[in-house]
């Protein structure tokens, strides 16, 4: 094995990549969000979609929705961490229960006029988006989905006269009459 | 409402915190004034229970509380101001996370109006040890301090021990408010650390040892933090299975260094026996290590053939660098203790005949042997005297960082727990002349010797001073190389010998140095001056600063090459010019 002269083993390993949601039910206090964001930056963790909302607000409890990516032992580590974390009572790994459903909403601004237009509906009809602000050249979809089909959704509109689009990043649950 | 002028429990903020210290047993805190802990400062001058001792930077005081801890299980405490008097803190506060060492460090800040503004001395405190710490709290409502201070107790000291930070701004200690005893609500309920190891984890891994034909206990410093229980129930496993054990350097004194099972140190710079056992063995018992890279090498050739054992107290320890086959999470001692029971019941010593045969073999090697010289000190000479002749003494150890380090660890014998202070995670230059004060205020009567190297004692050299105020007779035994010699080492081994600024030039006169702060000066330059120095030194009771005038070019073996396997050891006496050019070997040729 050839490495340059170094004091660290420098190979890394090179396991595939997992991607998993994570719902961490945290205890909503100033610096909660800092040390959960300062952990993934901090040790080299990815975030694909973090969403964050206070959901028991006599309980001072947040439920914070992490999407990330990594190696299986990387992934078992962020959830070990987050879990070691003094604010965080529990840490579900949404991916693992099998029987989770995943949401976001996404708000798409599309400009223009004639063909593009009557098609740019045409579409958000097929794709359940409803029309919340319309003027004479643009529209305002809203759409709720999973993240695939909501990409899938954006880039339909591209061509069509895309101008922003503001997502919420993913929310999740899982099926069933259990709670965390 | 009731008249609260003459509830006892109503007080400011300054002194619910001096009083959160008493009631938490505090008796010495380490610390250095400024403008935002002024009213703490006016609360601990009216006091008599808790002591202060006045560093002379605060990175000393996190040091010197790092030593404090380690030397007796309770929790550091530090004092210090808003700014940068918090970032001084920033070094001592994540070696002891890196360490588990239990910290509770009290910063002053800016009054809560003028957070945010920039105000003079105002830092982002929490933000900046965040990362730096087990946990902190900035406490912007009177009514919170009590509470706040009192989880800081706890937090830093259960589960995996470490620092913690309370941020105090000056309106708050100025403020009044009522304060309560520590009591269980004042805690996260989601904090809840485990003690106790799963049963059938513990089964399963009884199971193992039993059957095992080449075992080896590898233990670390979550056996110390333990408390002295979890050590007696190692040598009682160890004596209980006759298994062979060695220790990370954090470890080091847990099972002793005199005991027929013991392998000496393993990983980087460990023994050939320790390191050899490890690649070679069936099952490894691992007790509260964290398998981190100065101790596997290369990670996938990490002893291949074996099944694994791991109990921490910390589940995220578990699975980081090296899989493992039984994790147990919980307390090293509490989990010991019910394996050893299990194992007593339904397992007997297994036959490893043949395993200590095989090791004995490999200790034949003898891969801590060097040259002597009668001419000049060498410095693994040196560290062996200092033991000889503090043997039996009430003895307590702290080091810097470097090779001197690798040499107190490979050559000082540690019997007991808690008597060996070192920067093991974060390898802090510095630490070990302020942790000496720390030891030596916790151990007024025991001799404290600080194992020292020419570069690092400088970083912290000005706490000196503190030992002579505080009639702290600290030993800083010096192996003067004149070199930052383990740097010297990696760029004669990976670097083409190109000497890159780790010359020590224009190093002090360091006995006049001695002088200049009121303590003693020694000075040894040939092996036969050295004994009568050092026995001088020992009746001195003064802090003394003891030049060890050593080798200038020893280096430090065994030692695993990066990049290389534990049976890829280069050992002392194969450590030719030829031999090691060849075993670094990488990208960059040695010229
Ligand atoms: C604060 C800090 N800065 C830099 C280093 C990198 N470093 C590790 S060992 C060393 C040299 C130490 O020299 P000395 O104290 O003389 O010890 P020796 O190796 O010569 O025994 C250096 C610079 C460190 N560990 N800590
Ligand atoms: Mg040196």
């Amino acid at each position: 094995m050839n490495q340059p002269a170094s004091a660290y083993f420098l190979e890394e390993r090179h396991d595939p990549n997992e991607t998993h949601t994570l719902s961490v039910l945290v205890q909503n206090e100033p610096g909660v969000l800092a040390r959960v964001i300062g952990l993934f930056s901090g040790r080299g963790y990815n975030i694909e979609s973090l969403t964050v909302s206070e959901t028991e607000s006599q309980k001072h409890l947040s439920r914070i929705t992490i999407v990330t990516t990594g190696t299986p032992m990387v992934i078992q580590q962020i959830k070990h961490q987050l879990d070691r974390m003094i604010p965080v009572y529990r840490v579900v790994d949404m991916t693992l229960t099998g029987s989770s459903i995943e949401r976001e909403l996404a708000m798409v601004k599309v400009r223009g006029g004639g063909d593009h237009r009557v098609e740019a509906l045409r579409l958000a009809d097929a794709f359940r988006a409803r029309v919340i602000d319309a003027t004479t050249e643009s529209f305002v979809f809203e759409i709720t989905g999973n993240s695939s089909k909501i990409s899938q959704f954006i880039d339909l509109m591209r061509p069509l006269g895309l101008v922003e689009v503001s997502r919420t990043g993913v929310a999740a649950i899982t099926r069933g009459p259990e709670g965390m | 409402m009731t008249d609260k002028s003459h509830d006892p429990n109503q007080m400011t903020g300054a002194a619910m915190i001096v009083r959160a210290l008493i009631d938490h047993g505090v008796q010495h805190v380490f610390g250095y004034p400024g403008g935002a802990v002024l009213p703490i400062y006016d609360e601990i001058f009216q006091q008599s229970e808790v002591e202060h001792i006045l560093v002379r930077h605060e990175q000393g005081a996190g040091h010197a509380a790092e030593g404090y801890a380690r030397s007796t299980g309770k929790p550091g405490v530090v004092l210090v101001t808003s700014g940068p008097g918090a970032t001084n803190m920033v070094t001592p506060l994540t070696d002891a996370l890196m360490d588990s060492i239990p910290l509770v460090c009290i910063t002053g800040q800016v009054p809560t109006h003028l957070i945010g503004n920039d105000a003079f001395q105002e830092c982002d405190t929490v933000g900046i040890t965040r990362p730096a710490t087990k946990h902190n709290w900035l406490v912007r409502d009177i009514n919170d301090l009590a509470k706040v201070l009192h989880e800081a107790f706890y937090v830093a000291t259960t589960g995996r021990p470490g620092p913690v930070l309370v941020d105090v701004p000056k309106d708050v200690q100025f403020a009044t408010g009522t304060y309560h005893p520590p009591r269980k609500s004042d805690v996260h309920i989601s904090y809840t650390p485990r003690v106790k190891g799963d049963a059938t984890q513990i089964r399963k891994a009884v199971a193992m040892l039993a059957n095992a034909k080449r075992p080896v206990i590898y233990s670390g410093g979550g056996v110390i933090n333990s408390g002295p229980e979890a050590s007696q129930l190692l040598r009682q496993l160890v004596e209980a299975t006759g298994f062979p054990i060695t220790s990370t350097l954090m470890g080091l004194g847990a099972y002793p260094a005199s005991g027929a099972n013991w392998l000496g140190m393993l990983g980087m710079h460990g023994t050939y026996e320790a390191n050899m056992t490890m690649h070679d063995c069936d099952v490894m018992l691992c007790v509260g290590a964290r398998f981190d890279d100065r101790i596997t090498g290369r990670t996938d050739a990490f002893s291949p053939g074996s099944k694994k054992i791991h109990i921490d107290i910390d589940p995220s320890s578990i699975n980081k660098n090296i899989r493992v086959d039984v994790p147990i999470i919980g307390d090293c001692g509490n989990v010991l203790g019910d394996l050893l029971q299990v194992f007593k019941a339904e397992a007997k010593k297994p036959d490893i005949k043949a395993w200590w045969q095989q090791i004995a073999q490999w200790r034949a090697r003898n891969s801590l042997s060097y040259r002597k010289n009668n001419d000049i000190i060498l410095p693994q000479y040196a560290i062996q005297r200092l033991f000889e002749l503090t043997r039996g003494k009430d003895t307590y150890i702290t080091t810097e960082v470097g090779q001197h380090q690798m040499w107190a660890a490979q050559f000082y014998g540690f019997e007991e727990p808690h008597r060996w202070m070192t920067s093991g995670g974060l390898g802090t230059m510095g630490y070990g002349l302020p942790a000496a004060v720390g030891v030596q205020v916790a151990h007024p009567d025991s001799l404290v010797i600080d194992i020292a190297g020419d570069a690092s004692v400088q970083m912290t050299i000005q706490e000196m001073s503190t030992a002579v105020q505080f009639e702290l007779p600290i030993k800083i035994f010096i192996l003067n190389n004149q070199y930052m010699g383990m740097v010297r080492q990696w760029q004669q081994l990976l670097h083409g010998n190109r000497l890159s600024h780790s010359y020590s030039e224009a190093l002090p006169d360091f006995v006049k140095l001695a002088d200049a702060y009121g303590c003693v000066g020694l000075q040894a330059t040939k092996p036969s001056d050295l004994d009568g120095a050092i026995k001088e030194m020992i009746a001195i009771k003064r802090p003394v600063l003891f030049d060890c005038r050593v080798a200038a070019l020893e280096n430090c073996f065994p030692m695993i090459p990066s990049g290389k396997a534990h049976n890829e050891m280069l050992l002392p006496e194969e450590a030719t010019d030829e031999a090691t050019a060849k075993a670094f070997s990488g990208g960059k040729a040695l010229v």
